[in-house]
């Protein structure tokens, strides 16, 4: 004999959250987060391994222009301040002002996205795409990696702005945007070491 | 268990050393025909034995315990509460552990002298010969000689032979059973291996490492012979009126299935390096590869080469 | 429109391939056309597709992987029958592009489809009622991550009938594979199968740790686990770390093959050795994914089987997780040959080395668990100890091989073939075999036929023998793998006799589908009325069998290892609770299977360069996921009058059964 949600008249569970269901979405999400690490970690092992087969091609000196790459880290970084700004609302309950943080953080994180995908677009208009060298596959993948997860959290953002518009600070919701900041934190430090590795130390 | 399934498995272990003792010769690995083979099986024989003083316990126990223990037999003393001892603790973590140090150490010194890149001293001046894997064929060139052949590798008994190995083509296995080592072929870089044959003969020579539709096509024959058949084979492979300029060498380059001997009665200059090269155009680096661990396998210097 | 996709696809010139297509057409519409007839769509929609429940799921998974098995033994048949002819002129009745495709989805097939499902099956279906909880802690993620193997699978098989499968060997090495030498779509099938899959066993691996770190019953301390959510545990961190590695490297191949980049080509910078060492970065720690739950089941089997506890809990633990720390430093070991220097060789061989130890541990404990025992020799006490001897020789093999000078001589032969399915088929697949034979009772509510488990365990043993013994001496006769044809004569007697011990297999694999068919006709007669058909010591054992949807009606309450054998023996097994409460449960959804149909289609559009196809089906997943997101209403509730209502009924069915049957007699001896 089965059961199912199709025997029963269904116990209105919306608002039912098991108190460690919201516990265990966040130490599930970090595991991710960790696994994402992983995946990050092998293509900086790739770059390193790559990192200087220019196959007669341009060199990360011949590239990079730091004042812009600066711009778009500290895009990238305020970007991370007004998210904060965003879940100090959150714990306020003032959905409001997260609204507001929350559309903030949107425009830095699609304002460091265009500036990336400008970036390419001039490599590549220039003849110095990823498929000029193994230096220069490596560097796209791995930029290009971190910018297709900031991407993703953009739409994520968006979902979350529409979510919180239509349900309130509901504690799905809240689960959610606990979750996003993490994701963009993540993105955040890795930010760091690509502009690291990548930027400053193609430069020297 | 009972005696049938004993059976069973006695009927199964001798089928395995039936096996073992049909076609001995035919074993190319007990049947090393170099030093490098010859090492290499001791290695083989030596840790077969170290392992048998953990594995016969383990076969004993497996036989005996379900035997003795089974169910029905209630004469068996029946320990429900017993799941620990600190004396068993001790000798199955310890004896393998000392098994595994000693192995530890015998790695330690064949993998240093056996190491493909070690040249092997003998008195005797060592014979260069390049090796380059293509679609689906080896070339062999012998730059002293200034002569080529395809799948087919002729050289003196006794005397030391010092490989340069790459591929063409993708990444191949440069692979004489009985003589000793195989090593990867890969293009733009270069990979050695050091091997001697200890008597005459010929032996079975062949591709490793799975590289396509011809790859059951790379058997070669790798013969042993005197030092005065050697010199005569070199004379009649000069007469060959196929000889082994660039354009010669594209044309070879292209790939063909089927086993084919051929022979060159002369090689274009640095062919060897041209091949490595063409890979690894345009280079606006030069790794240098002094130290160990990966990177492109270039030309070593002869600083490392110690004798 | 259709990118590179035509009629030319199909291999009408190729009549093993047509035939095999159309065998495979057919068989599937015959199971469409009864599920017709019996009317069960609507139950196959609403009570399995869009299942959330770990019970299902694991069942499913298990489904998978029986058929997936068929299909990889049907490449193993024609492997070994053109083996055995191959010889001298003769060039057998494959071409060497068949033979290539042949052992490329032999491969690919048994580890990412058959052994995967088989042990994330076994999780699935035990892993929540050993910790005494009700579902895993993501259920949705659980259904998506079924239905990604799936659809991983599904390319696998279509590529049999639309293009052509890979040709460059289950392991996928650049740059054979990359467009200049394998310009076809064989690799991208490869790449995509493996990718979506891949994805699937990493939101898996997450979902269970999350399970056992979090949703263990009260007073179940890490170290109360039983000994399978320990190993299954390790396994999960395994799949965690590794997967992400196979990723970067699929997916690298991936760029140089659609964007021209030069990760791994031969020209303009790229590093071949890279892939290998990312490739098996992943590959290690995948067989020890493979083999480590495996041991996990042995060791309930054993302790199960011999009334005891399993001897040496707390060094199995440590031995586990050694095997799990160690399984990292081992990778090198797969190519020794690639030219490293001694001084790396000999660091990966004696770390590989080093990790015989514990393994070699818990086969002592093992039998050390049958001393002093009462050992009744059901089917998976069978199938543990023909793995304890088998895998001993496998091993031995393995450390033999873990010796760089004497893996100069041995790497890619067949003596390297006869090890890895040394511990693939008795370690894995043995494993997963008991645990089948052991949990299926749980699972459906009636007990396998022993006499024809017995006699599969028997021809799977002897066959295997017969099949790989002779790949050991092949390997020694220096005959290298996946060659199509060779000219050494000496070596076909072997190869012959190999082919006739793969025969007895098959023989082993028609006594199982035998079983199966006996057992459903007679599961009346061998109906689990207590849910504790072996004397069971784990808390699995205490729900019903078949379980109800939410495992237990009251949590149990664990104070020690072995709970349920604790509970048996002071007497509280059974105790009704005063009061039942309602319990909350997920309801089923469509997003998982929709996910994992959408999955396939963009690996199918990526393979055949249908560049629309990919991004409306990528775009559907996106949208999948998002609505599902906003879905706030995904738990229901079973009324506490409806718990008490089925409790009752097993409380009857218990009182009526004979307390706890065991196996007697002529039941426990061959």
């Amino acid at each position: 004999m089965t059961i199912d949600s199709s025997t029963f008249s269904v116990v209105s569970s919306g608002e039912f959250e098991h108190p460690d269901t919201i516990e265990n979405q966040a130490f599930g999400f970090w595991l991710y987060i960790m696994s994402d690490l992983v995946l990050f970690a092998t293509i900086f092992a790739a770059y390193a391994v790559l990192g200087h087969n220019y196959a007669g091609g341009p060199t990360g000196k011949d590239l990079f222009h730091l004042p812009y790459t600066f711009g778009e880290t500290m895009l990238l970084l305020f970007s991370s301040a007004t998210y904060g700004m965003s879940m100090l609302a959150m714990n306020n309950n003032r959905k409001d002002l997260v609204l507001r943080w929350l559309f903030i953080t949107f425009l830095l994180g699609l304002g460091f996205l265009a500036m990336e995908i400008s970036e390419f677009h001039h490599m590549i208009l220039d003849g110095n795409g990823p498929e000029r060298s193994g230096f220069l596959s490596a560097f796209f993948t791995l930029v290009g990696t971190h910018g297709s997860h900031v991407a993703f959290g953009l739409i994520w953002m968006a979902v979350m702005m529409g979510q919180t518009i239509a349900k309130g600070l509901s504690a799905p919701v809240q689960s959610r945007l606990i979750r996003l900041s993490i994701f963009w934190h993540f993105l955040d430090i890795v930010w760091v070491g690509v502009f690291t590795i990548v930027y400053l130390m193609g430069v020297m | 268990m009972n005696k049938k399934s004993d059976l069973v498995f006695i009927g199964l272990l001798s089928l395995c050393t039936v096996f073992f003792l049909g076609g001995c010769s035919d074993i190319l690995l007990f049947n090393p025909k170099g030093p490098i083979g010859d090492a290499e099986r001791f290695v083989i024989i030596v840790s077969i034995a170290l392992m048998l003083i953990v594995v016969i316990p383990v076969f004993i126990m497996v036989f005996l315990f379900p035997r003795k223990y089974r169910a029905s037999n209630t004469k068996a003393t029946y320990m429900p509460k017993w799941s620990h001892s600190a004396k068993i603790e001790w000798v199955i973590w310890l004896v393998p552990a000392i098994i595994i140090t000693v192995l530890g150490i015998l790695i330690w010194n064949t993998t240093h002298r056996l190491d493909p890149y070690k040249p092997i001293v003998t008195g005797v001046k060592p014979i260069s010969i390049e090796a380059v894997s293509l679609d689906w064929k080896w070339l062999f060139i012998y730059p002293e000689q200034n002569i080529a052949t395809v799948n087919q590798l002729v050289f003196p008994a006794n005397v030391p032979l010092s490989f340069r190995i790459t591929s063409a083509t993708v990444m191949t296995s440069f692979f004489i059973p009985q003589l000793g080592s195989q090593i990867y072929a890969m293009a733009g870089m270069q990979t050695r291996l050091n091997l001697m044959a200890d008597e005459t003969g010929t032996y079975l020579g062949q591709n490793q490492q799975f590289s396509g539709r011809g790859y059951a096509d790379m058997s070669f024959k790798a013969t042993a012979v005197s030092r005065e058949q050697f010199e005569a084979w070199v004379q009649k492979i000069k007469q060959s009126p196929d000889r082994l300029d660039l354009s010669r060498y594209e044309k070879l380059e292209k790939p063909s299935t089927g086993y084919s001997v051929m022979s060159f009665s002369s090689v274009k200059t640095d062919l060897f390096d041209y091949i490595i090269s063409k890979y690894n155009e345009p280079m606006a680096m030069n790794p240098d590869i002094t130290k160990e661990g990966f990177g492109p396998m270039q030309p070593k210097t002869g600083a490392l080469e110690k004798s | 429109m259709f990118g590179k996709l035509s009629l030319s696809a199909i291999p009408y010139h190729e009549p093993i391939v047509m035939g095999a297509v159309i065998g495979s057409i057919l068989l599937a519409m015959v199971i469409l056309v009864l599920i017709t007839y019996y009317q069960k769509w609507t139950i196959l929609w609403k009570e399995w597709l869009t299942s959330v429940d770990h019970k299902r799921i694991g069942i499913m998974y298990i489904i998978l992987s029986l058929v997936m098995m068929l299909r990889g033994l049907a490449d193993a048949v024609m492997m070994r029958s053109h083996q055995a002819l191959s010889a001298g002129m003769s060039h057998g009745f494959l071409t060497p592009d068949h033979f290539s495709q042949v052992f490329s989805a032999h491969g690919t097939i048994m580890i990412i489809f058959v052994a995967m499902p088989f042990l994330v099956g076994l999780m699935n279906l035990v892993v929540p009622p050993q910790i005494g909880s009700r579902d895993v802690a993501f259920p949705y993620l659980n259904s998506v991550s079924l239905w990604l193997t799936v659809a991983g699978a599904m390319l696998v098989m279509v590529s049999l009938g639309v293009g052509e499968f890979s040709k460059a060997g289950w392991s996928g090495y650049a740059p054979l594979t990359e467009l200049k030498y394998s310009p076809g779509t064989g690799v991208d099938y490869w790449i995509w199968a493996f990718q979506i899959a891949g994805i699937g066993s990493l939101v898996t691996s997450i979902n269970f740790l999350v399970t056992i770190l979090k949703m263990r019953a009260p007073g179940m301390t890490l170290m109360r686990m039983p000994i399978f959510i320990w190993t299954v545990l390790c396994t999960a961190v395994l799949m965690v770390l590794s997967f992400p590695v196979l990723t970067v490297a699929l997916s690298m191949l991936t760029l140089d093959r659609y964007l021209g980049m030069h990760f791994f080509t031969n020209t303009l910078g790229g590093n071949m050795m890279m892939y290998v060492n990312l490739f098996w970065i992943w590959g290690h720690p995948e067989v020890y994914i493979v083999v480590l739950p495996a041991f996990g089941i042995f060791s309930e089997v054993v302790a199960t089987f011999s009334g005891k506890p399993l001897f040496g809990y707390t060094s199995m633990v440590f031995a586990t997780m050694a095997i799990m720390v160690l399984s990292f430093s081992v990778w090198l070991h797969h190519f020794f040959t690639m030219g490293a220097s001694p001084n790396v060789n000999i660091f990966f061989g004696i770390t590989t080395m080093i990790i015989a130890v514990p393994t070699g541990v818990k086969v002592f404990n093992w039998l050390f668990t049958m001393y002093r025992g009462r050992i009744r020799f059901t089917t998976p006490m069978f199938w543990t100890l023909g793995f304890i001897i088998t895998f001993t020789i496998g091993g031995m093999a393995g450390v033999l091989l873990a010796s760089p000078p004497a893996d100069y001589v041995l790497h890619n032969s067949l003596f390297l073939i006869a090890h890895f399915h040394s511990m693939l088929i008795s370690g894995a697949l043995f494993g997963y075999f008991a645990g089948y034979s052991y949990w299926f009772p749980k699972a459906t509510g009636f007990t396998l036929n022993e006499k024809w488990g017995k006699r599969a365990f028997w021809s799977w043993l002897i066959g295997f023998y017969l099949a790989f013994i002779p790949l050991y001496v092949l390997g020694f006769m220096g005959m290298p793998r996946r060659m199509a044809h060779y000219d050494i004569l000496a070596w076909q007697p072997y190869l012959i006799i190999a082919a006739g011990g793969l025969a007895v297999i098959l023989i082993g694999v028609l006594c199982q589908m035998i079983q199966l068919v006996v057992s459903i006709k007679e599961r009346h007669i061998a109906r689990d009325l207590t849910g504790d058909p072996w004397d069971g010591r784990t808390l699995e054992w205490a729900m019903a069998s078949p379980p109800a949807i939410y495992n237990f009606a009251a949590t149990p309450e664990v104070h020690g290892i072995d709970a349920f054998a604790d509970m048996k023996e002071k007497g509280i097994a059974y105790v009704k609770p005063d009061r039942y409460q309602d319990i909350h449960m997920p309801k089923n959804t469509a997003a998982g299977f929709v996910n994992g149909v959408l999955s396939f289609i963009f690996g199918f559009a990526m393979v055949w360069y249908i560049w629309w196809l990919a991004g409306i089906s990528a775009l559907g997943m996106l949208v999948t996921v998002i609505i599902r997101s906003t879905d706030d209403n995904t738990d229901f509730a079973v009324p506490a009058a409806e718990v008490e209502r089925i409790e009752n009924l097993r409380y009857r069915e218990l009182a009526n059964a004979v307390a706890m049957p065991r196996l007697t007699g002529d039941q426990a001896m061959p």
